[in-house]
């Protein structure tokens, strides 16, 4: 089953929505509650960047009955450091952003942390980040 | 997870059910839906927290209780009151009078359930939390501690283990019958409830032991009922027969513990009071995604004002709630004396302080079989944009998404969409003038 949630920059009152409603399906599927804690922190962090920090863009989740493959995709500016911007309190968050409560630096390695698979490609024209989560405890 | 219903105290009398949906569309947790004209509650998913009771016109929603007779089975008969008791009534009653007339009605002895806090605060060096994940959620309120079994199970593991203060002061005033030689089978201890989520929760087989902690539950407003005209009959005498009644004393944050804002208050860290139970979905919800952070302790409560707010209060819960804090202002520290003698039950109440591990009980799923499950989910993708989208529940269910899972689990038809069945019939000029195009199918 493919979900696809589209995501503008700088609407923070919205981010969220595609993890909510993600959640919600997972529910439904009766997933451990252990990965669906995984998923929702994940994509959400994901979500949140493209808010943040990109020109907008969309997430597409393809759940089938052993993970969720998560894409998130923008369309720039991308991340000229990814080693840098992976490492945990990095961030180029703007005052504003952080006076919401975000831009701690953490959003890129919870990604990581949560997900069993992570690869981004970034380039001017965008970033993609793709995660795979198994739906297996281990 | 376990699939095991839990044990509820409300229920329909269908005699008087008119099916007028409103409780179904109050239900915080989507668990009624209309049948041949009358409201089924769906017993997997209420959480006893009584909003459908407050919606019913018809009061076709009851909430069952223990014949009050049954205190006459003991010898010894103890109540055991929440505070709000004491709030229900006017001013000019003292708290005299009214704990004078629960001993003329029958009860040997009475407890406020809140002492328990004062127990806690004693034997418990003032620590009040214990959970594997913060912030840890409050586990007072037991239509909160379902509400997140069901619906939030990634939330279970912050909900308090300790046992709440109602359950300690039971605990408490049967260890020390006991130990006064008082045979167990004489020992009858009677909770007066204000709502329908305590009653369930005692009545739940996972919960109670350390020797059955509670024998019964009576409504509150049936013993408002019978105090109030206990009063009324003897006024005039209460003055001088309840002139030297000795009242077990309560300090200021146990008399206020069971209005919001009363457990928080008492907790160190960060802490947050929420009250009213679509204020509190609202709320785990973000909790949930994750988005709240640094907060050490949550006080959640299902009814507005906290246990002022239970449906089974007669008396307006912003007067119960004055009258509360006018008292706690006249109300003292605890005594040496009385910290001796709760100390003396310490290590039995120690070893029995917390409650068993909460379980996330799955009922959400659409199937055991996730490969099922996920048929079910595209199915009901289908089903719920097809829907006209405007929770009118004409069709028994509170919302389209709701009845949209009912078809995907098979338990419902399409059919039963009054909506979609005008939009094919010729005649609906006049429905059409209320809703213009909305009833066109929206767009996936
Ligand atoms: N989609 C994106 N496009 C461009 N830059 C990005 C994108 N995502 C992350 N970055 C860059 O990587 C940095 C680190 O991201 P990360 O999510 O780890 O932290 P943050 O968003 O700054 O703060 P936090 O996530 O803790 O609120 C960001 O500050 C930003 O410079
Ligand atoms: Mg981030």
């Amino acid at each position: 089953m493919d979900k696809r949630y589209a995501i503008p920059s700088g609407d923070f009152t919205h981010a969220g929505q595609a993890s909510s409603e993600i959640k919600r399906l997972l529910k439904q599927l009766n997933i451990p509650p252990k990965i669906i804690k995984r998923v929702v922190v994940s994509l959400y962090e994901a979500e949140v960047n493209v808010v943040a920090h990109s020109l907008g863009g969309e997430v597409l989740c393809s759940i089938d009955s052993e993970h969720i493959k998560i894409t998130v995709s923008d369309r720039g500016p991308g991340i000229p450091d990814v080693g840098l911007a992976m490492s945990e309190g990095y961030s180029t968050a703007s005052q504003e952003v952080r006076e919401m409560g975000f831009g701690a630096g953490m959003g890129l390695p919870n990604m990581r942390n949560n997900s069993d698979e992570m690869d981004i490609k970034t380039s001017p024209e965008g970033t993609s980040i793709f995660m795979n989560i198994s739906f297996k405890e281990n | 997870m376990k699939g095991v219903s839990f044990h509820h105290a409300l229920t329909v009398r269908e005699e008087l059910c008119q099916g007028c949906t409103r409780c179904m569309r109050n239900c915080p947790t989507e668990a009624i839906r209309l049948f041949h004209g009358k409201a089924h509650v769906h017993p997997d998913k209420c959480i006893d927290c009584g909003q459908c009771m407050d919606a019913c016109p018809f009061d076709a929603i009851v909430i069952e209780q223990d014949d009050f007779e049954k205190i006459f089975s003991y010898n010894y008969r103890v109540a055991i009151l929440p505070s709000v008791f004491i709030g229900q009534f006017a001013d000019d009653i003292p708290e005299r009078y009214i704990y004078k007339s629960l001993l003329d009605i029958g009860f040997n002895e009475v407890y406020e359930a809140e002492f328990g806090v004062d127990i806690l605060q004693t034997i418990g060096n003032r620590f009040s939390t214990y959970a594997d994940d913060k912030p840890v959620i409050s586990s007072y309120c037991p239509a909160i501690v379902r509400l997140i079994q069901i619906k939030y199970p990634t939330l279970v593991k912050h909900i308090n283990l300790l046992r709440p203060p109602v359950e300690i002061t039971a605990m408490y005033i049967r260890k020390k019958l006991l130990d006064r030689g008082i045979d167990p089978k004489d020992i009858g201890i009677f909770y007066v409830t204000p709502c329908a989520a305590k009653i369930a929760q005692i009545k739940s087989p996972e919960q109670q032991k350390p020797e059955d902690i509670f024998t019964g539950v009576i409504n509150l407003d049936y013993i408002y009922n019978l105090v109030q005209s206990n009063i009324s009959k003897n006024k005039k005498i209460l003055e001088e027969i309840s002139s030297d009644l000795p009242i077990p004393p309560l300090t200021p944050d146990a008399g206020l513990w069971s209005l919001t804002t009363g457990e928080s208050s008492t907790v160190s860290g960060r802490t947050l009071a929420i009250d009213e139970i679509h204020n509190v979905i609202d709320f785990l919800e973000k909790l949930e995604n994750d988005e709240v952070k640094n907060l050490d302790f949550l006080e959640l409560r299902a009814c507005a004002g906290g246990c002022a707010g239970g449906v089974l209060n007669p008396g307006n819960r912003f007067l119960a709630k004055e009258r509360l804090f006018h008292r706690s202002q006249s109300m003292k520290e605890i005594t040496l004396e009385q910290e001796a003698m709760i100390c003396m039950q310490a290590s039995y109440l120690q070893h029995y302080i917390k409650r068993d591990r909460i379980e996330a009980k799955a009922v959400f799923q659409l199937d055991e079989d996730i490969s099922k499950a996920l048929e079910k989910l595209e199915n009901y993708q289908k089903v719920v944009n097809a829907l006209p989208g405007i929770d009118c529940g004409l069709c028994g269910a509170p919302t389209c998404s709701a009845l949209a899972e009912d078809i995907s689990k098979g338990i419902a038809d399409i059919t039963q969409c009054a909506v979609l069945k005008l939009r094919r019939t010729d005649d609906n000029l006049a429905i059409k003038k209320v809703w213009g195009n909305s009833l066109e199918p929206h767009q996936p």
